[in-house]
């Protein structure tokens, strides 16, 4: 039985109501909060349901494990309430469908995932993978479904994700280093929540990025240059794998401007907001964002996710900025890439 | 070597003649699914008097010319049903003079429309043409005439509503000018304020005249042009959406495509909405203001705007678009053909639901694709089915699926769009009695002979 674990007594007698009261986009305090979560959990409507945009956050923001954002998303499919139009939604789950044409590389004990993310299978390469590559799985097939979240469908994620669990089980693979942390976050974070065995060691892209630079250091020039780091809504379900960021950063001699909206405060890219609610949500979000990136003085936006980099990737750069992912970022300290190469 | 053979050689020269089976074999056919027939004769004019001379010696020996410019038409227009003189337009591919404050162009009649889009953006970057998503080959001259739709049909009218001129040969072998040019040196109107005479040449396939010239209007081209696309599970609401997108004459062009395949665009419709600006400032008001005018299906949740991946959007702002190459060859073996009535945008979901029902009675892959015409004021639903040319079964479902298409269309109000012959013969069925009777007259008057592309348009 795949079922959330949740705790309806850890919200009754939480002591801050962090989940909705620390929310960007809910005005709400600690008595409320705890009201309405716990309204949330035995069933009962809330307007929270109806207004949260699917940022993830609060998952971060409860310090008990209980899952506020898993469980809204339950209850909002337990209702039929959409996030997003029917259309939007159904395009996803169509996309996420296995159709056979995964890629494999040569497999190995431990993988390089880069589940559904065409990008990789050209970004991913060099001293920094060496060890590993080319051993990767690619493809529907190992493609983790938590994007279903934001279109309040768990059911498909528990349908699907036990069947992703398995393709991986088949491989024979021990260890899975996965590229996108929404991956990540599928095996070391959700499949806990439900009760999914994940029967292999899951790493974060961060973790084996710091362990390999560690080992390249003496390759590494600092690359002396000011960044804003753009975090994903995906990182939020693997909060225990930021402050591998700041920690790569340094490591190669970069500096993280701080900035209003990164760590817990952080703004999301807003492409998932568009196409779920429209223009001026996705727009005031990320003219906010960027703007606080231009006054932080950033040379450079980091990205962690490719889809938010599609996102606002243009926008950025045409406040001179230069949108980089993180891997182009390191490659970059280690002598790889030139400075021209780097942006993408 | 026959008298004829020896007098259309001594025209165009002997390198520019055959009556071979490697070339009339060629010429015998088109891309789509028409059975082939081979003209007799094949000439590659150079210059207007020549075709004059082709068209006289037709004329006397009472043999059938067609004329034709890539043979891109895929319903057989300019297949010789009845044999006789294949007039090949492609050395008649000079643009001759283009007027850049009063945005016009002069071409000749085998100028394609890649070479005019690659002219303009050499000589004139802020000029630009209504390019359809034909091959880069197609010529502007055959396009016209057979009223086709390019990426500025939505804020302009057909092609041919672009008109500024034409230059006809009449099957007596006189070149005879349509428009301003008759009494001015300056080509800026088909018509207005004369008596508009190029309906008397355009939609007829070469039937009553062959256009050896062309002006067509240019239109500004802006710094930079962008896509979005709006996708809806109900296909009764895209007309809604389509009115509402129009009102903002704010977007440069709407298409509209259901497909199942690939994967993400299954069970939805797409309508790619094409917008262009000179600065960031104007690219996104209008973007923003599109966005709003669909804002209430936003809300209902019945459509949304997606994620355009970064891959997709070159290929969706090429011009020609070359998906539509792509698509002839889904099925491996190169075969594509579509029905394309042109019809009320308020139709739309009865063809979107036919395309789905003809599509699984005849196994067919399938694209659903419209573009709209005018602020609304119609569209071209385009019926497209992909089929293997190795595969006859196949190809003969495709057949039966568009003979229900063009039934289905009449049905629903539609008009043939560059009409197979069976389809004009059920234009013809259908017509008022006294428009077929002005055509008979048209048609007797200005090819007696019954000499120009015989076979189409046969009213009399």
């Amino acid at each position: 039985m795949i079922a959330l674990k949740y705790d309806e007594n850890l919200c009754k007698t939480c002591p801050t109501g962090d989940c909705l009261v620390k929310c960007q986009y809910l005005d709400v305090d600690k008595k409320a909060a705890v009201e309405e979560m716990v309204k949330i959990g035995q069933g009962a409507d809330s307007f929270v349901l109806q207004d949260c945009v699917t940022c993830y956050a609060c998952e971060e923001y409860c310090k008990r494990g209980n899952h506020p954002f898993y469980l809204i998303t339950e209850k909002r499919e337990e209702k039929g309430i959409l996030t997003s139009p029917r259309a939007i939604t159904q395009q996803w789950v169509h996309i996420g469908e296995p159709q056979g044409k995964y890629r494999l590389g040569d497999i190995k004990e431990r993988v390089l995932s880069f589940g559904f993310m065409p990008e990789f299978l050209q970004w991913v390469k060099g001293k920094l993978f060496e060890d590993v590559m080319p051993s990767f799985i690619f493809g529907q097939e190992f493609f983790c479904n938590v994007v279903y979240i934001h279109f309040a469908n768990t059911s498909i994620i528990k349908e699907r994700l036990p069947r992703i669990v398995d393709n991986i089980r088949k491989l024979g693979v021990k260890e899975v280093v996965f590229v996108h942390d929404e991956c990540y976050a599928a095996f070391a974070h959700l499949a806990p929540a439900y009760g999914i065995e994940v029967p292999f060691k899951s790493v974060h892209y961060f973790e084996y990025l710091y362990n390999r630079l560690k080992a390249l250091k003496e390759l590494i020039r600092p690359v002396n240059v000011r960044v804003a780091y753009q975090r994903p809504c995906s990182s939020r379900l693997s909060s225990d794998q930021h402050h591998f960021v700041a920690d790569i950063m340094e490591l190669i001699g970069v500096d993280l401007v701080q900035r209003e909206y990164q760590d817990d405060n952080a703004l999301c890219c807003g492409g998932i907001y568009a196409m779920a609610f429209g223009y001026d949500l996705a727009h005031d979000v990320q003219k906010r964002n960027i703007d606080d990136m231009v006054e932080h003085g950033a040379q450079y936006c980091v990205f962690n996710c490719p889809a938010c980099q599609s996102a606002i990737g243009d926008k950025v750069a045409k406040k001179g900025i230069k949108p980089i992912h993180l891997i182009h970022l390191c490659r970059m300290a280690i002598g790889e890439l030139g400075e021209q190469e780097g942006g993408c | 070597m026959d008298n004829i053979a020896r007098s259309l050689a001594m025209i165009v020269g002997e390198a520019y003649f055959s009556n071979q089976p490697e070339e009339t074999y060629f010429y015998a056919r088109d891309p789509g699914l028409m059975p082939p027939h081979k003209p007799d004769y094949v000439v590659i004019p150079k210059c207007v008097e020549e075709i004059q001379e082709i068209v006289r010696v037709a004329s006397r020996e009472k043999i059938p010319i067609v004329p034709m410019g890539a043979g891109l038409a895929l319903t057989g227009l300019i297949i010789p049903l009845k044999g006789g003189i294949v007039i090949d337009m492609k050395r008649m591919n000079r643009i001759l003079k283009v007027n850049e404050k009063a945005r016009h162009v002069i071409v000749e009649g085998g100028t394609s429309q890649g070479f005019l889009k690659a002219y303009l953006e050499k000589n004139y970057p802020r000029l630009r043409h209504s390019i359809p998503d034909s091959p880069a080959t197609a010529t502007i001259a055959a396009n016209v005439m057979i009223h086709g739709q390019g990426r500025l049909t939505q804020q302009y009218g057909f092609n041919s509503d672009m008109i500024a001129g034409l230059e006809v040969v009449l099957a007596s072998g006189e070149v005879c000018k349509i428009g301003s040019c008759t009494v001015s040196p300056d080509w800026f109107s088909k018509g207005a304020p004369l008596p508009d005479l190029s309906g008397l040449f355009l939609g007829w396939f070469g039937a009553t005249g062959i256009i050896t010239k062309v002006a067509v209007k240019l239109y500004p081209k802006k710094k930079m042009r962008d896509v979005e696309i709006f996708i809806t599970d109900r296909e009764d609401l895209v007309p809604d959406m389509v009115y509402e997108l129009t009102h903002t004459e704010m977007v440069e062009d709407i298409n509209i495509f259901s497909q199942p395949k690939p994967m993400i665009f299954k069970d939805n419709h797409h309508i790619a909405i094409f917008i262009t600006g000179d600065t960031d400032e104007e690219l996104e008001f209008k973007r923003k203001t599109a966005w709003y005018s669909l804002d209430r299906f936003i809300k209902s949740k019945d459509g949304g705007f997606m994620g355009v991946p970064p891959v997709m959007k070159p290929t969706l702002l090429e011009m020609p678009q070359r998906s539509v190459s792509r698509f002839a060859d889904v099925k491996k073996g190169g075969g594509f053909e579509y029905s394309g009535p042109i019809i009320m945008v308020e139709k739309y979901p009865e063809c979107a639901r036919k395309i789905v029902e003809l599509a699984k009675k005849y196994d067919l892959g399938y694209s659903g694709m419209a573009r709209i015409i005018g602020r609304s004021h119609a569209m071209m639903y385009g019926f497209a089915f992909t089929f293997n040319r190795a595969d006859p079964d196949m190809m003969d479902r495709t057949r039966e699926a568009l003979r229900e298409v063009s039934e289905f269309a009449l049905e629903a109000g539609g008009v043939f769009w560059k009409a197979t012959v069976e389809e004009q013969q059920m234009a013809i069925e259908k017509m008022d009695p006294n428009t077929l009777g002005l055509m008979k007259m048209i048609k007797e008057n200005l090819d007696p002979n019954g000499i120009l592309n015989p076979g189409n348009w046969e009213v009399i």
